[in-house]
């Protein structure tokens, strides 16, 4: 039976009929047709297809899709502006080379934009502790945590 | 050339797509009218297979086909291919058991794939591949490395009465035993090189379609390059001439050596596709990929050496068991003698060796070339000996170690396997490292770690590599018209930034603005017919320097339409930064381009364009090598571990691009720091994988890691002309041997005397209780 859902994705309403057991993340890669948003695993373990909802981080494979509903979506698709000028995490993690394959990028960065959100001016441990929920296998993580740290600043500093 | 050549930290061209959502992975490619493929796969780790049922399967809804091993024996299908071929002293061949893509008879580890069902939508399929029933007569399995080769072993294959594949042998063990008992000093390392999971981000993934009028197969798969995987599935897989199979990998989410292999999923995807005459597409699950992509190290070693009163060694034994699996994969067999043997041993100067390798088969997923493939082990080996030694005989660390350098005098230095090491300063690598780690200074901060409880520890390891195999590759670059250069490559980039060293190349030699540099690889249609793709840390010497080949070549065509057209003699033509120049008059290298394509203005008879295809090829591999120090703290009562600071000191030659090398750098200590700290495949006696999701695996995330200090001492290989040494593998060579150094200096003066990878707190913490209790006893 399928179920109706809505929910604004990238400040675009969008719309869809959806299984009941249909997750977030594929109503987003199969339906959406946004494939920046990856699946790296099936425990909810990985952090590849973290989004925001409502402007917070949350594994997008353990949400159903019908729990979005009414709710606002950002993937990596609609971080950047308009203009293509990338968001200060995004070039953050290019400054710092915080991403070679870039499988995990999408849910790193994502999940970066949330720590600093949540936490302005985090030291080193807090960013590493933050990102217990994200697997890098490339990168050893060093350029993941600088450029957290960096655009942290950077966001910190266009709030003030 | 500027801000964009050799050696400058240029900035990455993928990464802005990678960035935006803009990436391509195998999962990310959707064919029209596809349908989908699951796995019905062994729960056993040894059974016969009685019956397979698949009436069931075949009658649910959106199932298309379902698909048996006996469905593929019949379809005519081939076999897996092993290329190994050792032999035992006496001179009985390997035992080398055939693998089927799927079995008939039976199966022999957990997770092989039995059968394959193909539906219209993924969860259909997934539900019928419930719904295939197999009857199964269940055998006692083996799994264990330790145990593999008892005499009451069950067998993986009854034929050979035996599960050793061969006793491969170097040096004169009876010589050698004799040499060992007349020194002056012997000391003894047992190792476990625990077993991995190499885990790509990606999982597994594979599409294909099949175009019935033209015959013409195309397989989407993540890889490590297409053309070996395209040869292997219409050679001896498919039975399809070549020129009918394309490989297609757009983006790969990580490779770690895994990734260039041939699995019966993908063989599956592709004999569907063409079966149905329908695209297929199967994409693995993480549990999936936990239990059927290959899996890395595991083995047994244990090595003797012996030393004169200096700290000279001078005689060294090594007896090796390697687990297999339960067949043999493309490469895992060969790793201690062609990967580590070739180094081995390492970076000392040790004239006695004898070397015992036995691999054996268990009831497990087979092991296979992982980031070093064969060379972390050896210099594992070699690493734990030089610190007994050390502890032996009262030296330090560093002082037995530079005793017993190769020193650059003694170059080019040929090894016990035969290689040739053409060069490398390894003490003063060594001295580097001692100095940023600031060594001498080392006992006030265990004094200050002391204090507040904890054992702190500092440890070393010198390490060398052998990169650049197998060094045999074409490369083509061809200019547009307006000036722009293309590159197609038989390498392939999956996180390595080839589209950005490649291009600084280019414009190195060329002087081509580096934005208009773009690289095409991972596509067979397109890639040179010469090539081995990108594994083993090869790709900056055979594409590299395919890139400079290539370049030459364009310049010497370039030359002779510069001279047509500057109405001179060619010999008269001098070409340097871009421009072709005859005494005062010039013509740039996009103007020749651009004349190229208009035969008004070339010389007569020359095809027009410039588009030079070269390959290649060089005798000899590099030899990468560094010196890593990592200090640490335990905290006594829980057992838990920190690493305060990492200096990894690399020779990698010439290094191209230091911000992408430093990348790899840091992510090769990652996975030594994995291997160290927390990372361990665990089977239990049935062979049952228990370690199978990133909740039971101890997979190291951004909280185990320090940040690493990277420097290069750059010693510029001699055997190549860009002297560049491969930089990818380095880092999981020093390691582990660092950490284990370190934690040795830690707990040795509460006698802990011994204790194998991986650290986790519980062992750590279960060996300074028991050095306690027999300090105190």
């Amino acid at each position: 039976m399928d179920i109706d859902v809505k929910m604004t994705v990238n400040g675009k309403a969008v719309s869809g009929k959806v299984e009941a057991r249909t997750l977030l993340v594929q109503f987003i890669r199969e339906h959406l047709r946004l494939t920046g948003t990856h699946v790296g695993c099936d425990t909810t373990q990985c952090g590849c297809c973290v989004v925001h909802v409502d402007g917070v981080a949350m594994k997008s494979c353990t949400m159903l899709a019908v729990q979005a509903e009414g709710k606002a979506i950002t993937t990596i698709e609609g971080l950047a502006s308009a203009d293509g000028t990338l968001h200060p995490m995004q070039q953050a993690f290019r400054d710092h080379h915080g991403l070679q394959c870039g499988f995990c990028t999408p849910g790193m960065v994502m999940m970066g934009v949330d720590i600093a959100n949540r936490l302005p001016g985090a030291d080193e441990k807090t960013v590493r502790h933050q990102l217990e929920g994200n697997i890098c296998r490339c990168t050893g993580y060093q350029g993941i945590v600088e450029a957290i740290m960096d655009a942290s600043a950077v966001m910190n500093a266009a709030r003030s | 050339m500027g801000e964009f050549g050799i050696g400058q930290p240029v900035r990455r061209k993928e990464d802005v797509r990678l960035l935006t959502g803009g990436g391509q992975f195998t999962d990310d490619i959707d064919l029209e009218a596809q349908v989908y493929a699951a796995f019905v796969r062994s729960p056993h780790a040894n059974a016969k297979i009685l019956a397979i049922d698949t009436l069931a399967a075949r009658s649910m809804e959106g199932v298309i086909a379902v698909y048996t091993g006996q469905d593929l024996v019949d379809a005519g299908m081939g076999v897996m291919v092993n290329e190994a071929n050792y032999v035992n002293r006496s001179g009985k061949p390997m035992n080398k058991p055939s693998r089927r893509i799927m079995p008939v008879e039976q199966t022999r580890f957990v997770g092989e794939c039995l059968a394959m069902v193909v539906a219209d939508t993924p969860e259909q399929a997934r539900d019928a591949a419930e719904a295939v029933e197999i009857d199964y007569d269940v055998l006692p399995a083996i799994a264990s490395t330790a145990r593999g080769l008892d005499k009451d072993a069950p067998h993986v294959w009854p034929e050979f009465g035996e599960n050793l594949v061969v006793h491969w042998e170097y040096g004169d063990k009876d010589d050698v035993e004799a040499k060992l008992a007349a020194c002056h000093t012997r000391v003894k390392v047992d190792l476990v090189n625990n077993r991995l999971i190499v885990s790509p981000m990606e999982p597994r993934c594979a599409a294909a379609e099949y175009d019935t009028a033209s015959g013409a197969l195309t397989v989407y798969t993540p890889s490590q390059g297409g053309r070996r995987l395209q040869m292997m599935l219409a050679r001896g897989l498919l039975k399809m001439a070549p020129e009918k199979v394309r490989v297609i990998s757009r983006d790969t989410g990580g490779g770690f050596g895994i990734r260039s292999k041939m699995y019966p999923e993908t063989v599956m995807v592709a004999f569907a596709a063409r079966t149905l005459a329908r695209p297929v597409k199967w994409r693995g699950d993480r549990s999936e990929t936990f239990v059927s992509d290959y899996h890395g190290r595991d083995q047994i070693n244990v090595a003797e050496m012996g030393l004169d009163a200096h700290g000279r060694a001078s005689v060294l034994k090594v007896e090796t068991l390697l687990n297999v699996g339960a067949y043999l994969s493309e490469n895992g067999v060969r790793l201690p003698m062609e990967g580590g043997g070739r180094i081995i041993p390492c970076m000392y100067d040790i004239p006695d060796f004898y070397f015992s390798v036995k691999p054996m088969f268990t009831n497990t997923i087979c092991t296979d070339t992982y980031r070093g493939a064969g060379r972390p082990e050896a210099n594992y080996i070699m690493e734990r000996l030089m610190d007994a030694g050390a502890q032996a005989l009262g030296l330090s660390r560093e002082e037995i170690r530079r005793r017993n350098f190769i020193t650059e005098a003694q170059m080019p230095y040929k090894t016990h396997l035969g290689f040739v090491l053409d060069s490398g300063d390894f003490d003063g690598t060594m001295q580097m490292a001692l100095d940023a780690a600031d060594w001498t200074g080392f006992e006030t901060r265990r004094a200050e770690s002391a204090t507040r409880g904890n054992l702190r520890g500092i440890g070393l390891a010198t390490f060398i590599e052998g990169a650049g195999s197998r060094p045999i590759e074409g490369m083509r670059m061809r200019f547009e018209a307006n000036g722009e250069v293309t590159l197609f490559a038989g390498t392939y980039s999956h996180g390595q930034g080839h589209d950005t060293v490649y291009a600084q190349l280019v414009n190195e030699f060329l002087g081509v603005d580096f934005d208009k540099v773009t690289l095409i690889d991972g596509d067979t249609a397109t890639s040179p017919e010469t090539s081995n793709g990108t594994f083993g840390s090869r790709s900056s010497m055979v594409g590299g320097i395919g890139v400079k080949r290539a370049a030459e070549a364009i310049v010497a065509k370039g030359r002779k339409i510069a001279a047509h057209l500057l109405q001179t003699d060619a010999e008269r033509v001098v070409f340097e930064g871009g421009v072709f120049r005859a005494q005062s008059s010039s013509i740039t290298l996009a103007e020749v381009a651009a004349a190229s394509h208009d035969a008004k203005k070339m010389p007569e008879g020359m095809a027009l364009g410039l588009d030079e295809s070269v390959v290649y090829e060089n005798d000899v591999e590099n030899f990468p090598n560094g010196a890593h120090i990592c200090e640490l703290e335990i905290d006594p009562e829980t057992g838990i571990l920190e690493i305060l600071n990492y200096v990894a000191v690399d020779d990698c030659g010439v290094v191209l691009n230091p911000f992408i090398v430093h990348g790899q750098v840091y992510g090769g200590v990652m996975q030594g720091v994995g291997q160290a700290l927390t990372e361990n495949v665990v089977y239990d006696a049935d062979g049952q994988l228990l370690s199978a999701s990133y909740m039971d695996y101890g997979m190291p995330r951004a909280a185990h890691m320090p940040m690493i200090e990277a420097l290069f001492n750059v010693v510029p290989a001699k055997t190549n002309e860009l002297g560049v040494k491969g930089a990818g593998e380095a880092g999981a060579c020093g390691a582990p041997p660092a950490i284990l150094s370190a934690v040795g200096d830690a707990l040795s003066r509460l006698g802990v005397s011994h204790i194998d990878m991986p650290l986790t707190p519980e062992k750590v913490w279960r060996a300074i209780q028991e050095a306690r209790v027999v300090t105190a006893a």
